[in-house]
């Protein structure tokens, strides 16, 4: 996997330095005092997390918790009400547009359809960030894109439209689109969303693969307790009644030590609850 | 007992007192949700009459089957109790009953989730609309504001587009778009000619229907048409297009690639009308002379060569580079529209549907507002 792109092009033509996140520098990402709001409507408040290194960063809480909102504002497509995200120590939140737009090229997003532009083909989809943000010729772009396409198991799909394929190959091919430029954040939005337990296991694979071989730092919005505890080595825990985080850790140590009942009913999938009712009628 | 809703209930309700303190709702026979439901009233009714009960149960041995109508109907009861801080028993119930009545309401309904009905009143609306309509412009400049941002980019070679967008773009709000604007510019020719020959034929003046109709499209019909027609055509197609992407995070997916949906999107379809509308505007023009041409020829006898001669006589290069210039601007104010409802699409396949709307209704109010503002401007200017 060890694919050496042209260096990344900022907006004014020069290259920008292809690592952003040294592993001897601060953390690569920073969450800090972060508010969500519609109007007057909190949606979490007092988000305060770190995400290292090589972390498979999990973002877990019930359904209407804001999992995939804390993504969006992580990605800066909603503005927080209050509070900042870094990246290393590059305040994302208080950037200039122009600056933003160059950090979220050390960035690959996987969206929960695969989000792949249906006018272009899966290898013109792959192709577009090379082409936009490097120097190589159109017969390198795609080579590159073949390779990418075949690293998620889609060798030979490169003239396919997303329409002309399944689900789960679209969730692929945008996999491939997310790690195009090498990046050294992945951000997964509800991964396992709508794909058969096989293929979820597969893309879990997948993810743990990028990780250790592309060194990237991985942050997932999932609820599915198998990826939870397959992938993830740090969590943070959402709670929509208290509407703050209630948890922060390793899932498997949150299961094996938390005392909160909620993280410990959702991470049991409500076996504790369960238990708890048999008791109380039994 | 009591009646239930409907004429033929399966079920049956009667109420008795053990003692003078405990109302006993009796349910019989078979309960199903086809056959209707008891009025709530019944209850309140009995639990309103003296002595007033302090205790209510419920007597079960003659019931029959029962599904989600006797659920409905025992929740209601609930919440009568519950309102009225009246102990029941539910015990004489079957147990099935009772587990789906617990399960209903295991979850206590969450404060704030029930929407409330305000009803404004008139003043109140009128304003809310007011302000609404005064947003829309100013987001309508804005977004203008940000696309001239854009053309200036490209204008010192900056802008991220593919070429092959713009190319395909082109051929479908030009090329694709000649067979509707020429069956609707020629017939608008045909109608103005037609309108004017039975006015100008009381005067002896028929020969004037070409003055009328080649002045009337190179000035103002032959723009103006061609901007409603792509309008519906075009604005919506851009409104739905973005929409969608907007739906399936396409667009999304580009902002967090560090690429501007507004270079990337609107610039290909802003520049496309932009070059394409004054092409549209000559070609209608041409047609709606035809037109002209072809009610003389038919209803008033003026050979193609004299009708054509007057035409000439009558326009001036000036109407002529007047109604191009006026189709480029419609091509922009559509695009934008179109581009700007695209953007501004909820997250739903209505929503879809909806910024189409508001796509070609906001494309043709501007070019209209931006018609009357031409007419008043060419007027001062002279021309």
């Amino acid at each position: 996997m060890a694919t050496t792109l042209s260096p990344i092009k900022s907006s004014d033509g020069k290259a920008v330095s292809v690592t952003k996140f040294p592993k001897d520098g601060p953390p690569p990402i920073t969450v800090k005092n972060l508010t969500m709001a519609f109007g007057n409507f909190v949606l979490m408040k007092d988000l305060n997390f770190t995400v290292n290194h090589g972390d498979i960063f999990i973002i877990m809480g019930g359904s209407g918790s804001g999992k995939s909102t804390l993504l969006r504002h992580m990605l800066g497509l909603i503005e927080p009400a209050k509070g900042e995200v870094f990246y290393g120590d590059f305040n994302f939140t208080k950037a200039e547009p122009l600056e933003r737009e160059e950090m979220l090229r050390h960035f690959g997003v996987l969206y929960q359809g695969g989000a792949l532009w249906s006018s272009m083909t899966l290898a013109e989809n792959v192709g577009l960030p090379l082409g936009e943000f490097t120097d190589l010729s159109e017969a390198e772009i795609r080579e590159v894109a073949a390779l990418k396409l075949a690293l998620v198991g889609l060798k030979g799909f490169e003239g396919y439209y997303p329409s002309q394929i399944s689900g789960g190959m679209q969730k692929r091919a945008g996999l491939a689109r997310a790690i195009a430029l090498d990046p050294e954040i992945l951000f997964f939005d509800e991964p396992s969303a709508g794909l058969d337990p096989i293929s979820s296991r597969l893309l879990d694979d997948l993810i743990l693969e990028l990780r250790d071989n592309l060194g990237a730092t991985v942050v997932v919005v999932t609820h599915e307790l198998a990826s939870i505890f397959a992938i993830g080595n740090n969590s943070v825990f959402l709670d929509a009644e208290s509407r703050t985080m209630i948890a922060h850790g390793d899932p498997k140590d949150l299961l094996a030590h938390s005392t909160d009942h909620r993280v410990q009913t959702f991470l049991t999938r409500g076996a504790e609850d369960a238990e708890k009712s048999a008791r109380n009628h039994g | 007992m009591q009646a239930l809703k409907q004429s033929q209930p399966a079920g049956g309700l009667s109420f008795a007192r053990s003692d003078n303190s405990t109302l006993v709702i009796r349910l019989a026979g078979d309960w199903h949700l086809r056959h209707g439901l008891p009025e709530p009233d019944l209850v309140l009714k009995q639990l309103d009459t003296a002595p007033k009960p302090a205790k209510l149960t419920f007597d079960a041995a003659g019931l029959g089957d029962w599904d989600s109508g006797l659920l409905t109907f025992l929740m209601g009861v609930s919440e009568i109790c519950h309102k009225r801080n009246l102990p029941a028993d539910w015990s004489p119930l079957p147990e099935g009953v009772r587990r789906l009545m617990e399960l209903a309401e295991a979850v206590p309904e969450k404060t704030g989730a029930r929407h409330e009905v305000i009803h404004s009143s008139f003043l109140a609306e009128l304003g809310q609309t007011t302000i609404s309509y005064a947003n829309g412009l100013d987001d309508f400049l804005r977004f203008l504001g940000e696309v001239v941002i854009a053309f200036a980019k490209l204008a010192v070679g900056k802008a991220r587009f593919r070429r092959s967008d713009l190319m395909i773009v082109i051929q479908d709000c030009g090329a694709n778009a000649f067979g509707i604007v020429t069956l609707v510019t020629f017939l608008v020719g045909v109608i103005l000619a037609f309108m004017g020959t039975i006015q100008l034929q009381q005067f002896g003046a028929s020969i004037f229907v070409a003055d009328l109709v080649g002045i009337a499209m190179t000035r103002e019909m032959g723009a103006m048409m061609a901007a409603i027609i792509m309008a519906g055509r075009t604005g919506a197609a851009f409104a739905a297009q973005l929409g969608s992407m907007k739906v399936t995070q396409e667009i999304d997916a580009l902002t967090t690639m560090g690429i501007s949906p507004l270079e990337f999107l609107v610039l290909p379809r802003v520049l496309a009308l932009f070059l394409m509308m004054p092409l549209l505007c000559v070609y209608a023009d041409c047609l709606g002379v035809a037109g002209g041409a072809f009610v003389s020829a038919t209803m008033l006898d003026i050979s193609l060569g004299r009708y054509l001669e007057e035409t000439k006589h009558a326009i001036t290069l000036t109407m002529i580079f007047g109604g191009i210039f006026k189709a480029a601007v419609y091509g922009i104010i559509i695009a934008v529209a179109g581009c700007l409802r695209g953007f501004q699409c909820g997250n739903s396949s209505s929503a879809v549907g909806d910024a189409a709307t508001a796509a070609v209704v906001t494309g043709i109010v501007y070019v209209i507002v931006a018609c009357g503002m031409f007419a008043f401007l060419f007027n001062i200017l002279g021309f």
